[in-house]
């Protein structure tokens, strides 16, 4: 009846800025989307497992540190073992172009590089999110 | 997926499915607390309210690590506020509790308001009741003590802590008329900070001048959550509080008062569903209100006639 999209904004890695995350975050929920931020610094695992819990629709990561290869594809694996099949993964972050067709061949549904305006990842989460 | 069984056995995923089936209304949601009712009742419940960054889930994070101690099975219900622009919200509350994230004996699950005040409450009370069934030996509920929903959530608690901190000046002045009436202990958060003393004995006075029940006086604690200090003080007046609730007889009370108030809300809401379908969805409605518009029919006759049609 009152369904609401949920997304977990979270950040894996080492690298420690936000800011990114922080933006995207805000024009999420001015979408009208429910965010669970969960801050940085978080292994796959820690996100794996928050998904669990907050039963969220999606899972949006942020990257800056160059890990997203060997993260990203993590997170995807992990929530598959879990038993979280139906949830969109999208990333975000300072992704060479060279690395998006890998990281989708591994899951990850679209990947947003920095200056793409925030309306376009609202837009591809209501027409892709199940 | 069966989440009735899936929550008796001990599955996260069921059990936040399930919390997601009540906070989106789905129909099977009744058909669900339903079956899971015998199974509550087993869960100590504390509430924890304050203003904003008032260290709240700093402390929820350190109170559930106490408790985990004690090998006690812990949930946490996180509550904030949804933008009333936009239906959406930013919950921010894990981030204080991410070690807690992968302990398998804890479940934390962020909420948002949704703008339903009233049926906030009773959703967060059948949220708690999901934890319960699933296990969960102590649940704690967070909200932002700002107004009479969040007033209203918490008295889902059997015990209610206030997180204040120093240095708000005259605050404690607003906060005051609500939500020390309903603190069954006080902390005062940021101890590292100035002005401890002072609000401690505006609180002192405070309680003075308010005396909540004849046999409990709400204890006031310090801590500095952050650092994790005076935690433990803060699990001992919470144990304190609950043997009191017990010895005295009031926690029955309490429960089946909160019982009566949820009955009440519940058989509340469904009428009100069904009179508004059936007001809304009557043949003709459409032409009665522009018969309203129009000035040939007043309202009072037309409530009149919903009434006397709906309680036939
Ligand atoms: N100085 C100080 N800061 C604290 C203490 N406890 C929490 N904080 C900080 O206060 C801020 C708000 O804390 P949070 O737990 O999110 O507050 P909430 O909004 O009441 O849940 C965070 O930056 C915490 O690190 C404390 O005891 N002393
Ligand atoms: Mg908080």
């Amino acid at each position: 009846m009152e369904k609401r999209i949920r997304v977990l904004v979270a950040k894996p890695g080492l690298d420690g800025h936000d800011r990114g995350a922080k933006v995207v975050a805000r024009a999420l929920r001015d979408a009208g989307f429910e965010v669970i931020y969960t801050g940085i610094r978080l292994t796959p695992e820690q996100i794996v497992a928050a998904s669990v819990q907050e039963d969220v629709n999606v899972v949006a990561l942020s990257l800056l540190s160059g890990a997203h290869n060997t993260l990203f594809p993590k997170v995807v694996e992990q929530l598959k073992e879990k038993g979280l099949n139906d949830i969109l993964v999208i990333g975000g972050g300072v992704i060479p172009d060279a690395d998006i067709p890998f990281l989708k061949e591994h899951g990850v549904a679209e990947v947003f590089t920095p200056g793409t305006p925030t309306t376009k990842i609202v837009d591809f989460i209501k027409e892709n999110v199940k | 997926m069966d989440i009735v069984a899936g929550v008796l056995s001990g599955s996260r995923l069921a059990l936040s499915r399930g919390i997601t089936y009540v906070e989106n209304e789905y129909d099977e949601a009744v058909d669900i607390m339903r079956k899971l009712y015998p199974h509550t009742g087993n869960a100590y419940v504390i509430g924890i309210t304050g203003p904003p960054g008032a260290g709240k889930s700093t402390l929820t994070d350190k109170l559930a690590k106490e408790y985990r101690k004690q090998g006690k099975l812990v949930g946490i219900v996180a509550v904030d506020p949804t933008s009333p622009y936009t239906g959406g919200a930013i919950l921010g509350d894990r981030i204080r509790m991410m070690d807690l994230t992968m302990d398998e004996g804890v479940f934390i699950r962020s909420m948002a308001t949704r703008g339903s005040l009233g049926g906030l409450s009773q959703k967060t009370a059948d949220v708690v009741k999901l934890m319960d069934a699933f296990g969960m030996d102590i649940i704690i509920i967070e909200t932002v003590g700002v107004g009479q929903s969040e007033v209203d959530i918490v008295k889902t608690a059997d015990t209610t802590m206030v997180v204040m901190v120093p240095g708000l000046g005259d605050d404690i002045q607003a906060i005051k008329a609500g939500i020390l009436e309903i603190g069954d202990l006080f902390t005062i958060n940021k101890a590292d900070r100035d002005g401890v003393d002072k609000l401690n004995i505006e609180l002192e006075m405070m309680l003075e001048l308010n005396p909540k029940g004849v046999d409990w006086r709400p204890p006031i604690n310090r801590t500095i959550a952050e650092k994790g200090e005076g935690v433990v003080e803060v699990v001992n007046s919470i144990e304190a509080h609950a043997a009191y609730l017990r010895e005295s007889g009031e926690l029955a009370v309490r429960r089946k008062d909160r019982l009566k108030s949820e009955l009440f809300t519940m058989v509340n809401d469904r009428i009100v569903r069904y009179i508004a379908k059936q007001v809304l969805e009557a043949e003709g409605f459409e032409e009665t209100l522009v018969n309203l518009q129009n000035r040939v029919i007043d309202p009072y006759t037309v409530v009149n006639k919903i009434v006397s049609d709906v309680l036939k």
